[in-house]
C-alpha cells in the first residue's frame, strides 16, 4: 500500500511525527501478511517431528493424499534445488531426510482446501521413526564426547580473545557462573505468507512478513533451483519481528507447494507451530572472573561462555562473537582471556533475538559488577562510574571505541531520576507481586533496587557489508520514496518521510510498497535501519536536492552551492532569492538512487583481535522491584533509564522502542522461558509461555541522551536493542537487593527466591 | 468437508449468511475467512492474547474461543463496526500517543478500550490495567497505550 501523508505542522527530523499507517492499523484495515487472499487459493501446512532426535525409517503419504480436498503432499524428495537453507551456514534441510535433529523439524508439507483438511492430512501421514537419545548438553559438543549429529560437526564456532597481559591478577577477585534461559521473540503477528505461482511455473510472487526480503529471496531461489529474478517478494504487514523473522520459516515450503499445485498457497502458523517454526534466543552458561584493584578498578576479565545453538547453525556464529566481544561491558579493561563456544545440540535452533548475544553477556558482566562493588565496599553506581568507558578507549578486541560513549552521563542521569514513592500501608492489591492472583501479603513484601549498564554494537560485524538502498523521486513537489526496508513496527515508514521533508523542504511524501524491485536494504535487525536505510534515504534525497539546486541555479543564474533549503523554500544564501520548493520543482522530475555502506569492519584473528564492529550505543537502567519473599513473586515497580541515542529523530518512536524493549527485558528477567526436558519443548503456547501484560508493565522514566554521533549519517544511533539488554540484570540485581539471594540465572523463578 | 451448515450471524448490525462452513470453525475464522472482516486478529487461538476481541451481546469476548455456529442470534461488533469512517476518539488517541507500533494487537485493544470506557467511563489507573491485561502487546511495553487511554478519559471528562 502507498501511504500519503499531508500534515499542517511539518513533520521533519526531530519532531514526533505520527505513523502514516496508524489510521489503517487502528481501524483494522491494515493488511498483515495473514490478511491477504487470492482466488483459487489453497492452504499449506507443515508436518513436524515430535522427536528431538530420530532416524526416519519411512514416510507414507498415501493415506493423506486420498483425503478429499488435499491437493499435494511434499517431502524432501520433492525439493528441486538446494536441499538446505540457512542464514550464515546453509545447514538446515528444507524437509528432514533420513534424520530429524530437533522437535518440530519440518518433515512434510501439504496443500488442501481448508485448514482443517490440512490438519487431517498431516495426521494421516505415517512417519516411522527410530527414536534416538537426544544430545542436549553443549559441553559434550565442545569436548567431542558425542558423535556428530550433523555432517558439519557439533561445534558451531569457537572464538578466543586474548588481550593484554593474561598473567595479571588483582587483589580483589570475584567469580561466578551465570545462566540465561531460552527466550522467544513472541511477536504477535504469526508467520504468514501468500505464494502465487507464475502461470508458466517458472517463478512466483510472495507476500510475506520478513525482516529481509532480499535474503529470503536468495534462499528461496536456491531451494527452488530458479534464478533470483523469477522470485518477487513484497512485504506483507509485519506483526513484530524481534529477530524471529530473519531466518527462513515457511517461505520455501509455501513456494514449493505453490509451484507444485499451480495455485496460490496461503500458509500461516499457529502459535504452537510458531514456537517451533522460528529460532529463539540462545540459552547460555557464562562463567566470569573479574580481577580488580582494591579501589574497584577492573584489571582483568576471564570468561568462558557456552551458547546452545540447537540443531542448526542459523546466526549462532555471529551471536557468539557479539557475546565474547561484549563481555567486558561498558567498562575499561586492559587484560582479558575469554573463550566462547556455540554448540550444536538436539535442542531447537537458536539465532537472532533483539540484543543478539549481548543480552546474555550483559547479565553476566552486570552481575559481576555488583559482586565487585560489594567486595570493594563501593555502591553499584560508584563501581560503574569508576570503570566507565569513554570514547577512544579500547575494547578487549583491541578495537578503539570511536562512537560517542556517554556511559558516565547515562549512569549519572539515570541516578538522578527520582525513585518511586514507598509502598503505602494499603497498596492496591493489583500493584503487588502476584497481581491479579491477589496472593500478596503486605508483610512479606520487600523492595529492592538494582543497576544495569550496557554497550551494544550497531549494524553487522566481521567484514559483512550490509548496505542499504533507497530511491527518491521528486515530481512536481511530491516526493516518492522507494526502499526494501522491512517495516516491522519500528517506524521506518514514519522516519523516511521525515528525512525527505528535512532534506528537500517538501510536505507530501509517498512511501512505495517494500519489495524486491529495488536493491537490498539489508535486514531490519542489529539496530541498523535508522542508520543504514536512513542513510540511504538521506543520500538519495540529497542527490535529488543537488539536481533541484542545479535546476534553480540555472534558471536564476546562480551558483548552486549558494542555495539552501529553508523550511519549505529554497533560498540564496548570498542573495535575495526565495522560492518555494513546490514552485521550483513544478513541471520537473528528478530521481536518484543511493546505496549507503557503513565503514568496513575486520574479522577477528585467532586471539580475538580486530576492529570487528562498526559502532556502539550505551544505556543505563535502574530497576525498583517489590518481591513477595514468601511466594517468590516479583513486581517491577519502576525502570529508570538514560539511553545514548545520538540524536532523537522522532522522540515518540524512540520512547516506544525504549518502553517496548524494557518490557521484553523484564520478560526475560522474571517470566519468559521456553522450558525443555531432554530436547522436548514443554510450553509452546501463550498459556504456558508467559509474556508481560499491562499489569506487569513498570513505570518507565526515560531520558534521551542526545550527543549526535559524527559517524552516523543522521547523527542518530540505533535505539531498538539497547533498551532490552541491561534492564534484565538491573531487575535481577534489584531482586538480589531485596532478598539477599544469589540470583545467578534468569528468568528468576519463584524457587530461586524463596526455597 | 462433510460437517457443514448454513447459518446467519448478526455482525455490525447486519445479518450475514454463512454458507458451507465447517461447524468446527471459530467465530474469528468465520469473521476473517468467510465474512471479509479481517480486522480481528488471531495470535494464540487460546484466549490468551486478546487480539481477536469482539463485543458479543455487550460482553468483550475472545472470538477465537467462540464457535461461530454457537453465535447465532448474538449481536456481534467487530473493529470494523466501531464507526462508519471517521476515527473514534480512542483510535485517534492511539495514533497521537504512539500506542501503535506493529499494530497487530491494536484492533483488539481498541475494541477492549471502547468496551471498558462504555461500561466504566472514569476508570482508575488500576481498572484500566486490569481491563487491558488480557490484551497482549509485544511491541510497546504498554506505556503509550496507557497514555492513549488516559487522553480519552480526560477528553471525555471535559465534554
Ligand atoms: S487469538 Fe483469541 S485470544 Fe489470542
Ligand atoms: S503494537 Fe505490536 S503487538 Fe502491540
Amino acid at each position: 500500500m502507498s501511504t500519503s501523508v499531508v500534515r499542517t505542522r511539518r513533520d521533519t527530523l526531530g519532531t514526533s511525527a505520527l505513523r502514516p499507517d496508524g489510521g489503517a492499523k487502528v481501524q483494522g484495515s491494515f493488511a498483515f501478511s495473514s490478511d491477504v487472499w487470492a482466488d483459487n487459493m489453497l492452504w499449506g501446512a507443515t508436518l513436524r517431528s515430535p522427536h528431538p532426535y530420530a532416524r526416519i525409517i519411512s514416510i507414507d503419504t498415501s493415506e493423506a493424499i486420498k483425503i478429499a480436498g488435499v491437493e499435494t503432499v511434499l517431502t524432501a524428495e520433492d525439493v528441486p534445488g538446494k536441499l538446505t537453507y540457512g542464514l550464515i551456514d546453509s545447514d538446515q534441510p528444507v524437509f528432514a531426510s533420513g534424520v530429524v535433529r530437533y522437535m518440530g523439524e519440518p518433515v512434510a508439507a501439504v496443500a488442501a482446501d481448508h485448514p482443517e483438511t490440512c490438519r487431517r492430512a498431516l495426521a494421516a501421514i505415517r512417519v516411522e521413526y527410530e527414536v534416538l537419545e537426544p544430545h542436549v548438553n553443549p559441553e559434550d559438543s565442545i569436548s567431542g564426547s558425542v558423535p556428530p549429529i550433523h555432517p558439519n560437526g557439533n561445534l558451531l564456532r569457537h572464538q578466543r580473545i586474548v588481550c593484554g597481559d593474561t598473567s595479571v591478577t588483582g587483589p580483589v577477585m570475584v567469580e561466578c557462573e551465570y545462566e540465561i534461559g531460552m527466550q522467544d521473540q513472541a511477536f504477535l503477528g504469526l508467520e504468514a505468507a501468500l505464494a502465487i505461482p507464475d502461470s508458466d511455473g517458472g517463478g512466483l510472487e510472495m507476500i510475506v512478513a520478513t525482516q529481509w526480503l532480499h535474503e529470503d529471496r536468495k534462499q528461496i531461489a536456491l531451494c527452488l533451483g530458479l534464478p533470483e529474478e523469477n522470485i518477487r517478494l513484497t512485504l506483507g504487514g509485519v506483526g513484530g519481528a524481534f529477530g524471529a523473522r530473519e531466518d527462513i520459516s515457511l517461505q520455501v515450503h509455501a513456494s514449493l507447494l505453490a509451484l507444485r499445485t499451480g495455485r496460490p498457497i496461503k500458509m500461516q502458523y499457529s502459535r504452537e507451530e510458531s514456537f517451533f517454526g522460528h529460532v529463539h534466543r540462545h540459552p547460555a552458561k557464562i562463567w566470569v572472573r573479574h580481577h580488580a584493584s582494591n579501589d574497584g578498578m577492573i584489571l582483568k576479565i576471564e570468561a568462558r561462555m557456552v551458547f546452545d545453538g540447537g540443531a542448526y547453525a542459523s546466526t549462532s556464529a555471529a551471536v557468539l562473537i557479539n557475546a565474547v566481544t561484549h563481555i567486558q561491558g561498558p567498562y575499561r579493561c586492559a587484560n582479558a582471556i575469554v573463550d566462547g563456544f556455540a554448540a550444536r545440540t538436539n535442542n531447537p535452533p537458536c539465532g537472532a533475538m533483539r540484543g543478539f548475544g549481548v543480552v546474555q553477556a550483559c547479565f553476566a558482566h552486570e552481575s559481576q559488577m555488583d559482586k565487585l562493588a560489594q567486595a570493594c565496599g563501593l555502591s553499584p553506581v560508584e563501581i560503574r562510574l569508576r570503570n566507565a568507558m569513554r570514547t577512544g578507549d579500547r575494547l578487549i578486541t583491541g578495537q578503539p571505541v570511536e562512537s560517542v560513549a556517554p556511559v558516565e552521563r547515562c549512569i549519572r542521569e539515570t541516578d538522578a531520576i527520582a525513585l518511586p514513592p514507598q509502598m503505602t500501608s494499603s497498596p492496591h492489591e493489583l500493584s503487588l507481586p502476584g497481581g491479579s492472583g491477589r496472593t500478596a501479603d503486605r508483610s512479606h513484601i520487600v523492595r529492592g533496587i538494582g543497576w544495569g549498564v550496557s554497550i551494544k554494537n550497531l549494524m553487522y560485524s566481521e567484514t559483512f557489508d550490509d548496505y542499504a538502498t533507497a530511491r527518491c523521486r521528486l515530481d512536481n513537489g511530491v516526493v516518492t520514496l522507494k526502499f526494501a526496508t522491512s517495516e516491522v513496527g519500528q517506524g521506518f515508514v514514519t522516519l523516511a518521510p521525515q528525512i525527505a521533508r528535512s532534506v528537500l523542504g517538501v510536505d507530501t511524501v509517498i512511501v512505495d510498497p517494500m519489495d524486491t524491485t529495488i536493491g537490498s536494504a539489508g535486514s531490519t535487525s542489529a539496530s541498523r535501519q535508522t542508520w543504514m536505510s536512513g542513510g540511504a534515504v538521506d543520500g538519495a534525497c540529497r542527490l535529488v536536492r543537488e539536481r533541484l539546486f542545479e535546476h534553480v541555479a540555472q534558471q536564476h543564474n546562480l551558483d548552486p552551492l549558494q542555495l539552501e533549503i529553508d523550511d519549505t523554500d529554497i533560498i540564496d544564501t548570498r542573495g535575495t532569492l526565495r522560492i518555494s520548493v513546490s514552485k521550483a520543482s513544478a513541471g520537473v522530475a528528478f530521481e536518484e538512487t543511493f546505496e549507503h555502506h557503513h565503514r568496513p569492519t575486520e574479522d577477528l584473528d585467532e586471539n580475538g583481535q580486530g576492529n570487528c564492529h562498526v559502532a556502539f550505543a550505551f544505556v543505563a537502567h535502574r530497576a525498583v522491584v517489590d518481591v513477595d519473599t514468601e511466594l517468590g513473586l516479583v513486581k517491577v515497580v519502576q525502570i529508570a533509564t538514560a539511553q545514548d541515542v545520538g540524536r532523537a529523530l522522532n522522540p515518540l518512536s524512540v520512547l516506544g522502542q525504549i518502553e517496548g524493549g524494557i518490557a521484553q527485558g523484564l520478560g526475560l528477567a522474571v517470566m519468559e522461558e521456553i522450558l525443555m526436558v531432554n530436547g522436548i519443548v514443554k510450553n509452546p503456547s501463550f498459556t504456558d509461555y508467559l509474556l508481560p501484560t499491562a499489569l506487569d508493565a513498570p513505570d518507565v522514566v526515560a531520558i534521551l541522551i542526545e550527543e549526535p554521533d559524527p559517524q552516523a549519517p543522521l547523527g542518530a544511533k540505533g535505539v531498538g536493542e539497547p533498551p532490552c539488554i541491561s534492564v534484565t540484570p538491573a531487575i535481577a540485581a534489584a531482586i538480589r537487593d531485596a532478598t539477599g539471594r544469589a540470583i545467578t540465572r534468569v528468568p528468576v523463578r519463584p524457587s530461586d527466591i524463596c526455597l | 468437508m462433510s460437517e457443514t451448515q448454513i447459518y446467519s450471524l448478526r455482525v455490525n448490525g447486519k445479518l450475514r449468511e454463512v454458507t458451507d462452513a465447517w461447524l468446527g470453525e471459530s467465530l474469528l475464522y468465520v469473521l476473517r475467512e468467510r465474512l471479509g472482516l479481517p480486522g480481528s486478529k488471531g495470535a494464540c487461538e487460546q484466549g490468551e492474547c486478546g487480539s481477536c476481541t469482539v463485543v458479543m451481546d455487550g460482553a468483550a469476548v475472545c472470538s477465537c474461543l467462540v464457535l461461530a455456529a454457537s453465535a447465532v442470534g448474538a449481536d456481534i461488533t467487530t473493529i470494523e463496526g466501531l464507526t462508519d469512517g471517521a476515527l473514534t476518539d480512542v483510535q485517534q488517541a492511539f495514533i497521537d500517543e504512539g500506542a501503535v507500533q506493529c499494530g497487530f494487537c491494536t484492533p483488539g485493544l481498541i475494541v477492549a478500550v471502547h468496551h471498558l470506557l462504555d461500561n466504566t467511563p472514569k476508570p482508575s489507573e488500576m481498572e484500566v490495567k486490569e481491563a487491558l491485561s488480557g490484551n497482549i502487546c509485544r511491541c510497546t511495553g504498554y506505556g503509550r497505550i496507557f497514555a492513549a487511554v488516559t487522553r480519552v478519559i480526560d477528553q471525555r471528562a471535559q465534554q
